[in-house]
């Protein structure tokens, strides 16, 4: 980086930052999946088809992710972003 | 005990085959016998990287049919010794490596060699499979770049169960960094993820660092692997990183930008 660009000051975060905050978020997504049982994406996809049936959702608005806490523990986190209100 | 090394990256292009014959090479060069095996049936390549293209006459595929034996499809490296290559066929079908015919070859080779490098495919198919299946160790080749970064996760989801050493409950493959197409001033200005950055997210140890260099194109023009240019940076950062695979401690190059001069350091290159 030159003097001239340092003057020039950005004050937006590199796209090199964003590229790091977006993989961070898909790694750990495919993690989640990696360590998943096998019956998880059919539950997944069956969790969702329930919603459906009440509220109109894609399903990219509905993240269901299990974490295995420790070795007898294990949380399985349901999160929907439900459409606002009309 | 031989060592099988599988050089993969789940995304294409990345440098898979660059390393995987500069790197049987540099192990060559330390005086350990290697040979380098092209998993990329259809799509050989490795042959024209390691400059033997003229000498193939048999292949992997031909061996695993029993149509040649090994010494008849083994190439041996004509400048460096205790070298050789096994080569893609280049016209039979995926399908042609099943888990039984490269089991049996690479034991075969394990008699003989030190180390085995086996060149991946690029994808997470039957090709890319049976490169990682056997390995002790996995070269997770990835670029600065955020496709190949999550590609490289997807392929350590893999070695993690789907490789022999999973499946069998043996200690896990040996998984390794290397940083290919680095480039410093573009990691400097922000518009690059940083060797750091790529750690974090892939969180396995870092065997090296590949700067982008012109050093590459110019060697595979000629069919010499890159490692052999030791004027070129690329060429010893594939030392460097053959160093640290075998157990030496190597200080990383060429992770930050050149030293300008004071002109430069002011306006700019
Ligand atoms: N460090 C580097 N600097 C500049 N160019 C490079 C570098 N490493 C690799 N390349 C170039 O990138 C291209 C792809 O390299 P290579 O064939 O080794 O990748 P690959 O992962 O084996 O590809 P495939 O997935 O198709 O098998 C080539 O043109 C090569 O010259
Ligand atoms: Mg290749």
């Amino acid at each position: 980086m030159s003097l001239l660009d340092y003057f020039r000051a950005k004050k937006e975060p590199t796209t090199a930052v964003t590229a790091k905050e977006r993989l961070q978020i898909i790694v750990a997504h495919q993690r989640g999946e990696r360590d998943a049982p096998d019956y998880f994406p059919a539950m997944k996809q069956e969790i969702i088809e329930v919603i459906r049936k009440y509220v109109q959702i894609d399903s990219d608005q509905v993240s269901v992710q299990l974490d295995q806490n420790d070795d007898n523990l294990s949380v399985l986190e349901l999160n929907v972003t439900l459409p606002e209100k009309p | 005990m031989a060592q099988i090394i599988v050089v993969t990256s789940g995304k294409g292009g990345v440098g898979k085959t660059t390393s995987s014959a500069a790197i049987a090479t540099g192990l060559a060069l330390k005086g350990h016998k290697t040979v380098v095996v092209d998993f990329d049936i259809g799509l050989r390549n490795l042959d024209l990287i390691m400059g033997c293209e003229r000498r193939v006459v048999y292949d992997f595929v031909n061996v695993i049919n029993g149509e040649a034996n090994l010494n008849q499809a083994l190439i041996k490296d004509k400048r460096t010794s205790n070298l050789f290559v096994l080569p893609a066929s280049q016209t039979r079908d995926k399908d042609a490596l099943t888990k039984e015919g490269v089991g049996r070859v690479l034991d075969e080779l394990k008699q003989d060699f030190e180390y085995i490098i086996c060149d991946s495919p690029a994808g997470i198919e039957t090709g890319a499979m049976m490169a990682l299946y056997f390995a002790d160790t996995a070269i997770v080749t990835t670029n600065p770049e955020v496709s190949s970064v999550r590609d490289s996760d997807r392929i350590l989801g893999m070695l993690q169960s789907k490789s022999k050493r999973a499946e069998e409950g043996l200690e896990p493959v040996k998984e390794l960094l290397l940083l290919t197409r680095y480039s410093p001033t573009r990691v400097a200005t922000g518009e690059m993820l940083s060797v750091a950055d790529v750690e974090e997210i892939l969180a396995i140890p870092l065997l090296g660092v590949i700067p982008e260099s012109q050093a590459v194109l110019k060697a595979s023009n000629s069919g010499i692997p890159v490692i052999i240019d030791q004027e070129s940076d690329a060429g010893k950062a594939y030392s460097d990183a053959v160093a640290r695979l075998t157990g030496e401690e190597v200080e990383m190059r060429f992770v930050t930008e050149e030293k300008k001069g004071f002109l430069k350091r002011i306006f700019g290159s």
